[in-house]
């Protein structure tokens, strides 16, 4: 993997009136990486992308995006960069083939080419069968999908994907998180990948910047931001089935314990504990009780856990 | 200038337009109003209905006397029905016909900017490697298009249906004259040059179709008074002050559209978005 990188910022600000919505952010992407760009609603993601790509001028700081200055070469860094938007922002009165036939011709595709470009990417995305049919009657997943044909559309080297699965139901979910697989590991694209669902982070991408007030709070990949930032663990353990509700008595009581949880229909609890210190007391409270333990096994933490200390951190700060 | 990226929007503004029953309504109904269904009326039926008790017609004797020497010349050896029709259809309907190109290239221009934001497609135009200038001409040679189209169309309509129903009157072709060669060649390409410039500075304040399409529609005022200018013998389009007017309107259009397009940056739409 090329580990050159493609956009690098620093002190990259933006203020809109007493709002600061990027607030001096130092960032490097490498090429060809899942950059997962986390934060609540309003933390700045979507303004950064917008700055990165030269739609929005920076108030300060600077930036290098495919070696180009987004401010000063907008448009010859979109001629390079894919964004899908957090709505499909599609035009419904036209059809799928129109839609990307439209773009195609914006981002410079050759017109020799723009036809077979735009059905090897109706195939891929499944939408070849509708489309002639207007994307009026497209469902949100359809809409999400042809919206990341058209981002694609020029083979782009950088990929801004902002929510690309908001408000999708678990199957579309699935198939665009297929989709994002697929461009970085076969397809060699940098993403860029916007998103408030820790999950969707930790299972697509390499690495993980979390936003908070428009600033950068932690940079690093999942593991090294859980490691570095989150020092509790968590535990899962298996009792007799018979001994679940005893067990399940006993965390709800040990002191410290938090995300007590149980497997459906399983004998099998979930805990999260400040310290691996903590791990020894929690087995002999459970011996004391008569619950037989037949496994207790500690868990990687997850990005949602660091994402939790990150936001706990920042409010004891404030 | 990348041509073909304008070629591409101008395409698919078009194609939107087409289909959207909003847009397409006002601009199949104005004409068929104003250049069809009025015109025929009165061509056909205007002498008689000026002959009816109580029929309030314009006072053909004092209109007359109040004529410039030049536009008298025109009605020389014409009977007082032929006069009527002349003067009804050449020259007080004149500037009614400049309302198509302004309402068409408003209604197009809100629907294409004001119509744009209100949908939410703007955004994913904003992302592409087109420069504002380009996005801005596009856009406007998209309501611009359509607009000289009906007006050009509306035209031969108007002349084909003036003719035809004044016939038993006027036994002769009397349509179109200098005046409205000036007026459909000079005067209406500016008039549609205001229409979609005045538009695209309220597109640019207001989030909504609709809300453009209204606070625009104010500037068919000016057409309203020249129509009752003319009713009233206060004033008449000649040639020469057609071409004056013409002139004053692409004036004021250029002004609209230079502010149009200062005003016209991605990075200032984004920013509201």
């Amino acid at each position: 993997m090329n580990t050159s990188p493609v956009i690098v910022t620093h002190g990259l600000t933006r203020r809109f009136g007493d709002i600061t919505a990027v607030d001096s952010l130092d960032l490097t992407v490498r090429a060809g990486e899942v950059l997962g760009f986390l934060g609540h609603n309003g933390s700045g993601k979507t303004t950064t992308v917008r700055l990165l790509n030269g739609v929005l001028a920076a108030t300060a700081g600077s930036a290098r995006v495919l070696g180009l200055d987004p401010g000063v070469a907008g448009a010859e860094l979109r001629r390079r960069t894919g964004v899908l938007t957090e709505t499909p922002s599609l035009d419904e009165r036209l059809t799928a083939s129109e839609n990307l036939t439209l773009f195609a011709q914006l981002y410079g595709v050759a017109e020799a080419d723009v036809a077979g470009r735009v059905a090897e990417l109706l195939e891929t995305f499944q939408l070849a069968e509708r489309a002639a049919d207007r994307v009026s009657g497209f469902s949100k997943g359809m809409k999400q999908r042809l919206a990341l044909a058209r981002a694609l559309l020029h083979k782009p080297e950088l990929l801004f994907l902002d929510e690309p699965t908001s408000g999708l139901d678990p199957v579309s979910t699935r198939q665009v998180h297929t989709i994002i697989r697929d461009l970085s590991r076969n397809g060699g694209h940098t993403v860029f990948l916007c998103t408030h669902n820790l999950e969707e982070a930790q299972r697509l991408c390499d690495r993980v910047a979390v936003l908070e007030h428009g600033r950068l709070m932690a940079l690093g990949t999942p593991a090294e931001l859980a490691h570095s930032l989150w020092h509790g663990v968590r535990l899962e353990i298996e009792v007799a089935p018979q001994a679940t509700e005893t067990a399940l008595d006993v965390l709800l009581a040990f002191p410290d314990a938090r995300d007590v949880a149980q497997m459906e229909n399983q004998p099998v609890l979930t805990v999260a504990l400040p310290t691996r210190e903590h791990i020894p007391q929690l087995a002999a409270r459970l011996v004391a009780a008569n619950a037989p333990l037949y496994r207790l096994t500690p868990q990687e933490p997850t990005l949602e856990d660091v994402y939790f200390a990150l936001h706990g951190h920042e409010e004891v700060q404030s | 200038m990348n041509w073909r990226a304008i070629k591409a929007i101008v395409r698919r503004d078009l194609l939107a337009v087409v289909r959207s029953k909003g847009v397409m309504l006002p601009m199949i109904l104005v004409p068929l109003i104003l250049l069809i269904a009025i015109p025929a009326g009165l061509g056909r039926f205007g002498p008689a209905l000026s002959q009816m008790p109580g029929a309030n017609m314009p006072d053909i004797e004092g209109l007359l006397s109040q004529m410039p020497e030049t536009l008298l010349a025109q009605f020389a050896g014409y009977t007082t029905d032929q006069i009527l029709i002349v003067f009804t259809l050449l020259y007080m309907l004149a500037p009614m016909f400049l309302i198509l190109p302004l309402m068409v290239a408003s209604v197009v221009a809100a629907d294409s900017f004001a119509g744009e934001k209100e949908r939410k497609t703007l955004e994913a135009l904003i992302y592409t490697p087109t420069t504002d200038l380009e996005l801005f001409t596009g856009k406007v040679i998209s309501a611009w298009l359509p607009a000289m189209l009906v007006s050009l169309v509306g035209f031969v309509c108007y002349g084909i249906t003036v003719n035809v129903a004044a016939w038993p009157t006027m036994e002769r072709i009397f349509f179109p004259n200098a005046t409205w060669l000036v007026l459909v060649f000079w005067v209406a390409p500016g008039a549609a040059a205001l229409g979609l410039g005045a538009t695209v500075l309220v597109s640019s304040r207001v989030n909504s179709f609709q809300e453009a399409n209204q606070i625009a529609g104010v500037i068919v005022l000016p057409i309203v008074i020249l129509v009752v200018a003319q009713a009233t013998g206060a004033m008449y389009l000649s040639v020469g002050l057609t071409a004056a007017l013409g002139v004053v309107i692409w004036l004021i259009a250029g002004v609209l559209l230079w502010v149009g397009v200062r005003t016209f940056r991605r990075s200032e739409i984004i920013a509201r978005y």
